[in-house]
């Protein structure tokens, strides 16, 4: 069932100035494809999903998508603070000029999928780090996106609401089955999420190793701890040194 | 039943906290109050002689020549009035010019850069030196009243404005660029809202500048219906010590309550969402 590809970077290359970002990236992500990116600090990963997402443009390359409606994770929950949880996540249906009803009904939707219905008059003040989080990804969600890209988005959580937001996106790409990029730095979650995992080196950043994830979707967050699962997660722990 | 019997209960409690929480704001400023008022008696009796007591008259004259007797009172209510009129336009002004500076500042890095050293140039120009001129010009009625006000007032509502509308997140500008929102958009959906706490910020201290911007041109321009400014200078001149710390007192009042004013709207228009203006107490 994964087949058409959503997003295909063509020896895709960036510079700033004279500091050569990336070397040439090759990467397909077809549709019902989970990929997950580790590598070290500044080796280019945010690059790639800017790149991915055409805020900007490659130095040489090509970046294809077969759609453009693409949700956006930021490192941060990056709510606008003075709109309640409901009203962030109809903005992007303003933006796109949803009617209001159809957002308000969008916005019901995906709020009970990310089980914030109660807090859906809330202000981001009053919000824990995860509630934000899941508020950023109703917000995406809004529009039932073809392609996630999330730039290290648990980073700042707890270990606790990590592992409960790491389930649940999980239940939620095993339901919807989008395309997805995820970058991270742990591997664990890395592992955990992807059907399939890269590993990037240090800038300029290049693919230097690539994992098939065997599990099936929908996971159980137990697989965790199971001894192929450490296996694997050993394997791209080395690949990631190696790389650094 | 019983719940509602609770909840009467608990906002009873909740009434009382809150007073609680009033005095415990009311009370330290008041006792304050007391003391310098103390102090005032105490300078008033025991440092200056008899002959020299006029400087520093005790409180209670001032209540009784400045406040009690209807002549002066009308006479200072009336300066006040105009005063607070002046200041008040002043800033209506300064605040729909110096937006509109900020707004278009923000668009675009050449016209911030073109607009801005005229900004600061409004900020450190000796209002003084522009009197006579601006009495030449607008000839020393309201006109003239009003645009010194202005010149005072416009600068800290420019550089909040400014600050609030160019520090909206930039990831949340990168979302905008990703569902192609246009200059309109991003300024009223994004920039606006985003500044809105510094505005209110601007608000609040230009709303005391300008206050002083209408009893500085009251007072220098000398002439006219007198506010505040002309009522400071006459009782000066007149010795009338007494009258001049009523009128002295009247202009604090105005200044304190400009400031208390735009508080309380900064407050209540995003003190929900904004951490630096939920405190109400900084307020
Ligand atoms: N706009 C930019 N201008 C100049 N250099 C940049 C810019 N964006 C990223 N870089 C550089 O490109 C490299 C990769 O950055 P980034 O993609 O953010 O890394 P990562 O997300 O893997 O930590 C870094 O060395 C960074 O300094
Ligand atoms: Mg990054």
């Amino acid at each position: 069932m994964a087949l058409d590809p959503v997003i295909a970077f063509a020896e895709v290359t960036k510079s700033f100035g004279s500091i050569d970002a990336l070397d040439p990236i090759r990467l397909t992500i077809r549709k019902g494809e989970f990929v997950s990116l580790v590598g070290p600090s500044g080796c280019g990963k945010s690059t790639v999903l800017r790149l991915g997402s055409g805020l900007i443009e490659p130095t040489e390359g090509t970046v294809s998508r077969t759609s453009d409606n693409v949700g956006y994770i930021f490192q941060e929950p990056t709510l606008m603070p003075w709109r309640t949880v409901e009203q962030n996540v109809t903005f992007l249906g303003e933006l796109d000029g949803m009617s209001r009803q159809e957002a308000r009904r969008r916005a019901d939707e995906v709020l009970s999928l990310v089980g914030l219905e109660e807090f859906r008059h809330h202000y981001p003040l009053a919000l824990s780090g995860g509630m934000k989080m899941r508020t950023s990804i109703a917000r995406s969600l809004l529009l039932d996106p073809d392609l996630f890209l999330f730039d290290e988005p648990f980073g700042a959580l707890d270990q606790i609401s990590r592992a409960r937001l790491n389930a649940e996106l999980c239940a939620l790409f095993s339901e919807r089955r989008f395309a997805a990029l995820f970058v991270t730095h742990s591997v664990d979650e890395a592992v955990f999420l992807a059907s399939r995992l890269l590993v990037m080196s240090k800038r300029p950043g290049r693919l230097v190793a690539e994992f098939e994830i065997p599990y099936p979707f929908p996971r159980q967050p137990e697989i965790r701890y199971e001894p192929e699962f450490a296996v694997l997660a050993g394997q791209v722990a080395a690949a990631l040194a190696e790389a650094s | 039943m019983s719940d509602r019997v609770d909840e009467t209960a608990s906002a009873s409690r909740l009434g009382l906290a809150r007073i609680r929480e009033l005095l415990g704001v009311a009370i330290p400023p008041a006792l304050v109050a007391l003391g310098i008022i103390l102090l005032w008696y105490g300078i008033t009796h025991f440092v200056l002689e008899p002959d020299r007591r006029f400087l520093l008259p005790p409180p209670h004259e001032i209540v009784q020549e400045g406040i009690l007797d209807g002549e002066v009172l009308a006479e200072i209510l009336g300066g006040l009035y105009r005063t607070a009129m002046v200041a008040g336009l002043g800033l209506v002004i300064a605040f729909a010019l110096g937006f509109s500076m900020a707004l278009v500042m923000s668009q675009a890095k050449w016209i911030e850069r073109s607009l801005y050293p005229w900004a600061v140039v409004c900020q450190t120009v000796p209002i003084l030196a522009l009197v006579p001129l601006l009495g030449f010009w607008f000839g020393f009625g309201l006109m003239s009243r009003v645009t010194v006000c202005v010149i005072i007032a416009l600068f800290p509502i420019i550089i909040n404005s400014l600050t609030g509308l160019q520090g909206a997140d930039p990831r949340l500008h990168d979302l905008l660029t990703l569902h192609n929102a246009g200059r309109w958009t991003r300024a009223l959906k994004l920039q606006v809202p985003a500044a809105r706490p510094l505005i209110f910020t601007g608000l609040r201290t230009s709303a005391g500048l300008s206050v002083i911007g209408a009893i500085v041109g009251d007072f220098f321009f000398g002439r006219g219906q007198p506010g505040l400014g002309i009522l400071l200078d006459r009782y000066s001149r007149r010795l009338r010590s007494e009258e001049l710390l009523a009128a002295v007192i009247a202009a604090c009042l105005l200044g304190v309550v400009a400031f208390w004013i735009f508080g309380v709207l900064g407050r209540r228009a995003v003190g929900h969402w904004d951490p630096s203006w939920a405190d109400e107490k900084k307020n």
